[in-house]
């Protein structure tokens, strides 16, 4: 099974200008593991929205590759949101559900998808076609080599080992984080609105 | 009541639509009310605007957030019931990180209410917004629209804050369930 770093490194490997929008939890850290960034926005909060998140800036910015790498307790809290970017179908947007079958920050606790419920599933049947189950690192490869590039919208749900890797807490403070985005992605000017 | 509103009638959801259109608002989400009918028409035939059909308003918090990292303004349209269904993203996102946010927010569960099950959310909804002091301005009467909204919105934006335009059931009028 892939262990989480492993996913993490494979898919941003090759981000160039990618925007990341880190789920919280596990995927925060996993993604603050491969260092700073002033396109990751991570999210500390509001558990179930970190892919609507990426759906507004998809919309907002077409021409930009957005990934948002998030975990299954926290994507099983935002199920609806699928129905919702499966109608819009940006394709610029890509979903990585990192899939561990357990809420890793709060004791381990079994989530759904450990009995069954296929996030992949869901996935096709809110809309989303281009939607696969990755169990192997080298069936990610297929997807991480063309990361850049504009294609569809993409939806991942890869099962993870259940190990955790060294904990890297990134930035917290959201007003800082959203102004070094904006600042990154629009320029100076924008934090003068 | 000695402000009752005697022009003639007014068509205040075009009026809100007008102040969205200039003032650039793209991402317009929500979830529909009957209230909010009109104003969803009138952005719908907007070709610069993008209409957002959310299945619970809590997406909302999320999908602005973004938008605005993007550079793109918006707003969310709800009932006062939907607000309920937001208030952690509203709160853990939106007012956690500072992000502009206008709420144009539809009442129900009071003025006329014929389902008591709307009125224990729509008689909170001033307090809950007030708990997690987001600037609230509520609307009884036409003439109040067009410039409360224009505030409402110029503050969010201007100051980066959270604010919530009420539009009552007096003005709305309340809902038939015999039509």
């Amino acid at each position: 099974m892939i262990k989480r770093r492993s996913a993490v490194y494979e898919l941003l490997k090759n981000r160039k200008d990618t925007i990341v929008i880190n789920g919280l939890g596990g995927t925060c850290w996993d993604v603050a593991s491969l260092g700073d960034n002033d396109l990751n926005f991570n999210v500390w909060g509001g558990m179930g929205n970190a892919c609507m998140i990426g759906l507004g800036l998809a919309l907002a910015q077409p021409h930009q590759k957005i990934i948002v790498i998030t975990g299954d307790g926290e994507m099983l809290m935002g199920l609806g949101s699928l129905a919702t970017i499966g109608v819009h179908s940006p394709k610029n947007l890509s979903i990585v559900v990192f899939d561990n079958e357990l809420y890793g920050e709060t004791g381990a606790q079994k989530t759904h998808t450990s009995k069954g419920v296929s996030l992949k599933d869901i996935a096709i049947g809110a809309g989303i076609k281009n939607s696969h189950l990755i169990y192997k690192l080298s069936e990610l490869k297929a997807f991480s080599d063309n990361i850049n590039k504009i294609t569809n919208l993409t939806f991942l749900q890869i099962k993870i080992s259940k190990d955790n890797g060294e904990m890297t807490l990134p930035i917290r403070d959201g007003s800082y984080l959203k102004n070094r985005f904006r600042n990154a992605l629009l320029g100076e000017q924008s934090l003068y609105e | 009541m000695s402000k009752t509103n005697t022009s003639s009638y007014l068509n205040w959801p075009l009026e809100i639509y007008k102040i969205f259109a200039k003032n650039n608002l793209i991402q317009i989400a929500y979830v529909p009310d009957a209230g909010h009918k009109s104003l969803i028409e009138y952005c719908e035939k907007d070709d610069k605007m993008k209409m957002i059909s959310l299945t619970t308003e809590e997406e909302g918090m999320g999908l602005l957030a973004g938008a605005w990292l993007g550079g793109d303004k918006g707003t969310v349209l709800m009932q006062s019931s939907g607000l309920g269904n937001c208030i952690n993203a509203l709160a853990s996102i939106t007012i956690a990180c500072n992000f502009p946010l206008l709420m144009v927010i539809t009442m129900r569960g009071e003025w006329n209410e014929f389902n008591p099950w709307q009125v224990p959310m729509g008689s909170s909804t001033e307090k809950v917004l007030s708990a997690l002091n987001i600037v609230t301005t509520r609307c009884n009467y036409e003439n109040e629209v067009t410039e409360t909204v224009n505030a409402m919105l110029g503050l969010a934006y201007k100051s980066n804050c959270v604010t919530a335009v009420l539009l009552s059931q007096r003005l709305i009028g309340a809902k038939s369930f015999m039509e």
